[in-house]
């Protein structure tokens, strides 16, 4: 039997939208407050979805030790108070939530083995979020 | 198509352990879960249907009805009780929240008359969930 396991996580990191190559005003034209020179902050809450079959030993599609041991290790633990410009994913990509979602996949596809990562859903604030899923469809 | 979700909570007390499996070993994997007094959850239940509207009541499924089969096949069943102990299908299941989902799946598919089962998720805490599709 198929079943789907999701875990919500919350960091709390500042960021700066701002790309150089685009002109300050441009900048200040396309992303506005996001763009102030000294950064601002969210709290992040990620969930990560995956997905197997339901191990008739344990009941368990993976085991939520594993998955919480890996997040807080590879995104937590680098991700929380930090500013997301200075970490190495950001130098050459604005970090945006879109992109945000996307580096923090990577890294579950790249080296999370213990279930199939089915998608990574992150809310920046309480009115947006947003959802990635490899370029998959996703699932209702 | 047009897709309804509809909620409800349960209490419920449960703990995991294998019997195949030595107490060492039920100790590494279930952790605290493996306290053999158990302990408690506020679940939370949610379940989708999907269908299409019907012209003259402009319902997908009569909410009424909907709320009244989780209620008599799912609540009465699960909400204050000792999972393992209590409920059929952990008798020789353990009842972590996959397996919940799977066994409400089982209890709800064929009590729904209009509408099609599409989802079910229980909601161990607010921080896990588990979702069921019937099988894929």
């Amino acid at each position: 039997m198929k079943a789907y396991l999701t875990r919500r996580y919350m960091f709390s990191a500042s960021h700066r939208l701002h790309c150089d190559g685009l002109s300050d005003a441009e900048n200040q034209a396309t992303y506005g407050k996001c763009n102030n020179p000294f950064g601002h902050g969210h709290n992040y809450f990620v969930e990560v979805t995956v997905s197997g079959q339901v191990d008739p030993a344990t009941g368990m599609v993976c085991n939520l030790v594993d998955i919480d041991n890996f997040v807080r290790r590879e995104i937590l633990d680098r991700f929380d108070h930090a500013n997301l410009n200075t970490l190495p994913e950001f130098r050459e990509q604005v970090p945006t939530t879109e992109v945000l979602s996307v580096v923090i996949y990577d890294i579950l596809k790249q080296s999370f083995h213990a279930g199939h990562l089915e998608k990574v859903r992150i809310e920046e604030t309480m009115l947006n979020s947003f959802e990635y899923a490899g370029g998959a469809e996703l699932r209702i | 198509m047009i897709y309804l979700t509809r909620k409800v909570e349960f209490s419920a007390s449960h703990h995991y352990h294998n019997p195949e499996l030595s107490a060492s070993d039920n100790q590494r994997i279930f952790g605290k879960c493996n306290n053999p007094n158990g302990h408690g959850h506020n679940y939370t239940l949610e379940v989708t249907v999907k269908g299409s509207v019907d012209r003259q009541t402009g319902f997908v499924v009569d909410l009424k009805q909907l709320k009244e089969i989780m209620n008599r096949e799912v609540v009465d069943a699960l909400d204050h009780r000792y999972l393992n102990k209590e409920v059929p299908e952990f008798a020789n299941q353990i009842p972590t929240t996959e397996n919940i989902a799977i066994a409400v799946w089982k209890r709800l598919q064929d009590k729904l008359e209009v509408a099609k089962l599409h989802r079910v998720r229980i909601y161990e805490t607010p921080d896990l969930w588990a979702d069921f599709y019937g099988e894929e």
